[in-house]
């Protein structure tokens, strides 16, 4: 599903390389921890498979298809397959639940039908039956990032990619997200997340892939946060 | 569907770009206004030459006993054989319009001078018959290029009193016209300026404070076109009304302002409906390149997508 041969991103006015001859293979309905210190490249990595910055070398494929041969007004079509979920929870304030989730679905012209069933649905899914008219305002910042969440997975994407996501929410409450992260990776969503949150990883024992200065330190099946001993 | 959603996304950035929104509108609809006010003008001052160019005259003067012009305080009132040979030197120079030279005796020169002062009493009462010169009304073919020439190998010629050439007292009136088109002109062009600049700034306005919902769609993947279009359709829409402002306007300006000066020009020069419309449609289409194409180079610049 998403593929990474050889690829090494430099930002410009930087030294150090983001990313240095990475390679990676994550197969379809996996779930990946991305995990390192500030800095490693967690947050390049995801950019770089949404296209949004382009490789300085090496080769990326996206859902078998290569992003370098991926024209400009073909990059919409490769995100509508993509769902991306990040720390600040990225919502319209001025919208309700409801309205943010239909968002998403509106905006690549989606019948009015088809969003009045799948969005009730999606709203279910992350937990949050009877809240559908209530604003970001009114919403805990669990609950925001589950409209977040059911906002990315509305159109059923094929991919996952979650940054932080538990960033700005307790420990408690991450533990609630996890689970619909989870929930939505059995529907056969390849979910990515990079995170700091030792707690979640070690307790779900999901792939983690460990990045230190741009580079692939590790790479584990049922991996834990920190060094496994 | 989809188009109700377009039409939504602009409503609501009208509205949050109200005050933005209102001047373009306003800058938009003045600099139309006066660039169809500077195109009447042309249009009337053609229509005036156009007029003109088949009426002016060159009046030849001749000497009376009292003339005081050219060689006739010298040699007196002009005798039949110099008019004889001032008309065969006339009909030698071949600008002259099919007949369209005509000789005006004394006798009849009185009473045309009479008619045209009948309202002048003291005048009439101390002009004298024997005053009032007779003289060649002479019609040439190519006005504004003959007259001169014409005038100058006739001017001096025994018997000649004085060449007034019709045309330039046009002239001075021509200039008049011609110098309130180009300011008006001038300064619709300074506005055109500021209305593109305007564009400009409220489209970029209008991306920024969309800038939430821009980064979203483009996220989710909505294609390029759709992120655009509610800006384009937003520029446009500003440019519409400004253009019927700037017809309204312009309908005023024909009706009441240009009729009103009908009177300082000769009969039959008004301009018709037609005209206006001429110019109502030239003003659209500047109007929609100037929005159009302002809207689309400016979010080519300042929406990445």
């Amino acid at each position: 599903m998403i593929h990474f041969d050889n690829v090494t991103k430099t930002y410009a006015n930087q030294g150090r390389p983001a990313l240095e001859n990475v390679n990676l293979d994550i197969e379809k309905g996996e779930f990946v921890f991305l995990v390192g210190p500030s800095g490693s490249g967690k947050s390049t990595f995801l950019r770089l498979v949404l296209k949004e910055e382009r490789p300085t070398s090496g080769r990326i494929h996206v859902a078998g298809k290569d992003l370098a041969r991926l024209t400009n007004w073909k990059v919409p079509h490769l995100r509508r397959r993509i769902g991306c979920v990040f720390q600040d929870f990225r919502l319209l304030p001025n919208k309700n639940v409801y309205q943010n989730i239909a968002f998403a679905l509106e905006v690549i012209g989606k019948p009015r039908r088809f969003i009045r069933k799948v969005v009730p649905e999606v709203i279910d899914l992350v937990g949050l039956e009877g809240k559908r008219d209530r604003m970001p305002d009114e919403l805990s910042g669990g609950e925001q990032q589950r409209v977040a969440m059911a906002r990315a997975f509305v159109n059923r994407p094929m991919i996952l990619l979650a940054d932080e996501p538990t960033g700005n929410i307790d420990p408690a409450t991450s533990i609630g997200i996890m689970k619909v992260l989870d929930r939505i990776n059995r529907t056969g969503t390849t979910v990515v997340m990079a995170t700091h949150d030792a707690a979640i990883v070690d307790s779900m024992r999901k792939r983690v892939i460990e990045l230190e200065y741009g580079k692939v330190v590790r790479d584990q099946s049922r991996g834990v946060y920190g060094q496994a001993y | 569907m989809r188009a109700q959603f377009v039409f939504h996304e602009v409503w609501i950035g009208l509205r949050r770009n109200l005050t933005m929104t209102i001047a373009l509108i306003v800058v938009v609809a003045i600099s139309l206004s006066l660039l169809g006010t500077g195109l009447l003008f042309v249009k009337q001052v053609d229509n005036t030459r156009t007029f003109w160019q088949s009426r002016v005259q060159l009046s030849v003067y001749l000497c009376t006993n009292s003339s005081l012009g050219g060689n006739c305080a010298k040699n007196g009132a002009v005798t039949p054989a110099e008019i004889a040979s001032i008309k065969s030197e006339l009909l030698a120079t071949h600008d002259i319009a099919p007949n369209g030279l005509q000789y005006v005796t004394q006798q009849e020169a009185w009473q045309q001078f009479k008619q045209e002062f009948a309202s002048n009493q003291p005048i009439l009462k101390y002009t004298q018959a024997s005053q009032i010169p007779s003289s060649f009304e002479v019609r040439l073919r190519n006005t504004e290029q003959d007259a001169g020439v014409v005038s100058a190998s006739i001017d001096g010629a025994p018997g000649v009193s004085q060449v007034v050439d019709d045309s330039s007292i046009l002239d001075k009136f021509y200039k008049l016209l011609d110098g309130a088109r180009n300011a008006v002109v001038v300064i619709a062009i300074f506005l055109l300026v500021a209305a593109i600049l305007l564009v400009a700034n409220t489209i970029r306005l209008s991306a920024f404070n969309r800038r939430r919902e821009t980064s979203i769609m483009r996220l989710v993947g909505a294609s390029n076109f759709y992120v655009q279009l509610p800006f384009l359709v937003e520029g446009m829409i500003a440019g519409l009304f400004g253009w019927l402002l700037a017809t309204g306007l312009l309908i005023l300006v024909k009706s009441l302002w240009l009729n009103g000066l009908q009177q300082y020009f000769p009969t039959g020069v008004e301009l018709s409906t037609a005209d206006l419309v001429e110019v109502i449609i030239v003003a659209m289409i500047t109007g929609l390149l100037i929005c159009g194409s302002t809207s689309f180079l400016t979010l080519r610049r300042y929406l990445r997508v």
